[in-house]
Order: C-alpha cells, then structure tokens, then sequence
C-alpha cells in the first residue's frame, strides 16, 4: 500500500538540510563578497570526490543485498548495471542509460525472477 | 527569478528559453524517473514531494534517499549529498564573474536554479562575461528564461513520476532506475584514469566497509579513495619531474 502523508520531523529536517546543500554548493564561489582562494589539495580533490561519491552508493546497491556480497550471478542488477553502463559509453546519454538498463532489468527480475 | 519582470521581458529570456526547449523532454524523463524512483525506494508521497519542490537536484536527491530509508545520520546524508554536488562547486567558480556584480539574495537564487544542462549551455553561448551593465542584463535574463523552462520541465515531470508511482507495484523495483541514472552520471565523470581509479576504489571500500555503523562507509570509501587518487597524481607528476 502507497505512503501518502507519512513523514516525521526528521526526515523533513533532512530535506530542508539538503536544500541548504543545493544552495550553498551551486553557490559557492559566490556565496561571499570577497574572493578567498582555495588550498591546492582542495581544488584537485575535487576532481575526484564527485565520482566517489556515486560510486560508494551505486556499487553496494548493485552487487550486495544489505551489505552481503551476492552469491549468485543470476541477479538482474549485475546484468542491467553492465547494459546500462556499455549503453552510456556508446551514445553518452543519461535517458538510454536507464531505458536500456530498465530494458535488461524488468524482463530478468520479473519473468526470471533474478 | 523567472517572476522578475524585467528579466522576462528582455528579449535574451526567450532566446536562452529556446536554446533549452531540445533538452527539454530528456530532462522530464529524467525527472519522471526520479519522481517514480523515490517514491518505489520508500519515501512517502508527501516526503518527495517535498524533495522535489526543495532539493532540486536530481542526483543528490537518489543518492540520498536510500540513505535516509536506511536511517543514516543527517550529517552522513548531507556530506554525501554534498559530495555528490561538488561538481557545481566547480561551476560556481567559473559563474562567479558573470554574476559578482548582483546583491547576495539574487546570485544565490541564480546559483540555486542553475542545473548542469544550464551551467553548459550558459558558458557556451557566453564565454565572457558581460563588460556594461546592458550585456550583463542580458547574460542575467538568457540564464533566468533557460533555467526557467529546466525548472518546470524537471518540476512537473518529477511530481507526475511521484504520482505515476501509486499505480505500479513495488516488486516491479522500478526503484533501481535511480541507481542506473546515477550509474549514468558516474560514467560521465570517469574522464581520466585517476578518476577510474577513485571510482574503483570507493565502491570496493563502500561494500569491504559496510558493517560499519551509520552507513559510515560511503564517508570512508570517498575519503579512501580522493586520498588513493591523490596520491598516486602526486606521485606521478614526482615521476614525471625525475625523467625529465
């Protein structure tokens, strides 16, 4: 059965958080008046700490259950995972990432069963 | 901003509207996936709703849902989301001069509504920024009429995702659409070796360190690997600088 209204005063403080989030990293750089400079190790962190972070939630959620290793290839995630990622490094686009993956995903986890 | 009359007036707001209208239904789609993929990750209707009137931001906004579905500490929710954002950290560098000459209030809202698609299509149609004050209007009011229409494309698309998700069951797990959108983003990042390497590095220690409490283990996995991927340019460009 569908959630509709339920929530508590947590959750509500999180998303208020996270759109303080929003804002202060797409302003950043503007945020202050004067110009401050950044530390070097700090701007070349950059470089590296977006892709982390995507790869630190998307992995456990494609190759563990709850944190397990999954034992078994027949899982429908590995399968979409590999066809959505070939998908993006052929054409280099978001939609047919997911189309293409979703493609893979429902036919193997509702007809099979992975 | 796109309710200030003089931005919408100014012929520049209907051109920087045009030049988003082609990415205007990949943008809904995204949207309608992720409208659907909150709600089918657990979150009430009310609480994506909220989401996505709020956030803003689709990518931080699917990584950080199942971390709240999970129970995560706020602070391991924000970090992660702020980690994910940082790419917009970088933008804001680069917008600072076209937007410095505005009071506070307005350049926040400016950089709250600038998304990625808009962030690109804004620098390449403007590589500088305005020198007068009439070239400075303009550049204000092309960003304000794109970002408009991304808004409501992403807006609308998203809240009727939100509500498409009551009429699908949840054993379908459309949910894991979210994850392959980020997938998607993830694979757009992986320009360099180094950032391979990050990639690598953070989903094997985010799965290794797991049983860690509090869903620590997205921290650590980004801290292991910005670190690793450091290192190694350090070491590199010490290489480098012995052969020559």
């Amino acid at each position: 059965m569908m959630d509709w209204l339920g929530t508590d005063l947590w959750t509500l403080a999180v998303i208020v958080g996270l759109t303080v989030i929003t804002v202060i990293s797409r302003s950043f750089f503007f945020l202050s008046d004067k110009a401050w400079p950044m530390p070097g190790w700090a701007q070349r962190g950059l470089q590296y700490a977006p892709i982390a972070a995507l790869s630190a939630v998307v992995v456990p959620e494609v190759i563990t259950v709850q944190g397990t290793l999954i034992s078994s290839w027949q899982d429908a995630r590995l399968f979409a995972a590999a066809a959505g990622a070939a998908a993006f490094f052929w054409k280099r686009n978001v939609l047919l990432t997911i189309v293409l993956g979703m493609g893979v995903y429902l036919p193997l986890h509702l007809g099979l069963g992975w | 901003m796109f309710l200030n009359a003089e931005l919408r007036r100014h012929p520049a707001f209907m051109q920087g509207l045009r030049t988003l209208a082609p990415q205007a239904p990949g943008i809904a789609a995204w949207g309608l996936m992720t409208g659907v993929a909150m709600v089918k990750s657990g979150l009430s209707v009310f609480e994506a709703v909220a989401m996505t009137l709020l956030v803003f931001a689709g990518s931080a906004q699917l990584a950080a849902t199942p971390l709240m579905i999970a129970g995560a500490p706020a602070w391991v929710i924000l970090a992660t989301a702020f980690c994910v954002n940082l790419r917009f950290v970088v933008f804001s560098l680069h917008l600072r001069e076209y937007l410095m000459h505005l009071p506070r209030v307005r350049r926040l809202w400016h950089g709250y509504l600038c998304g990625d698609i808009t962030y690109v299509l804004f620098v390449r149609r403007f590589p500088q920024p305005g020198q007068t004050a009439a070239e400075r209007l303009e550049r204000e009011a092309w960003l304000t009429g794109n970002y408009g229409l991304n808004w409501f494309s992403w807006i609308s698309a998203s809240l009727v995702g939100i509500v498409l998700a009551n009429f699908i069951p949840t054993h379908w797990g459309l949910g894991f659409a979210g994850i392959l959108c980020l997938l998607a983003i993830q694979c757009s990042l992986a320009s360099s070796r180094l950032r391979v390497l990050a990639a690598v590095v953070a989903g094997g220690v985010a799965v290794a360190a797991y049983a860690l409490p509090l869903k620590l283990n997205i921290v650590v996995a980004i801290g292991v690997a910005v670190a690793a991927s450091l290192s190694l340019e350090r070491l590199r460009s010490l290489r480098g600088a012995a052969g020559a």
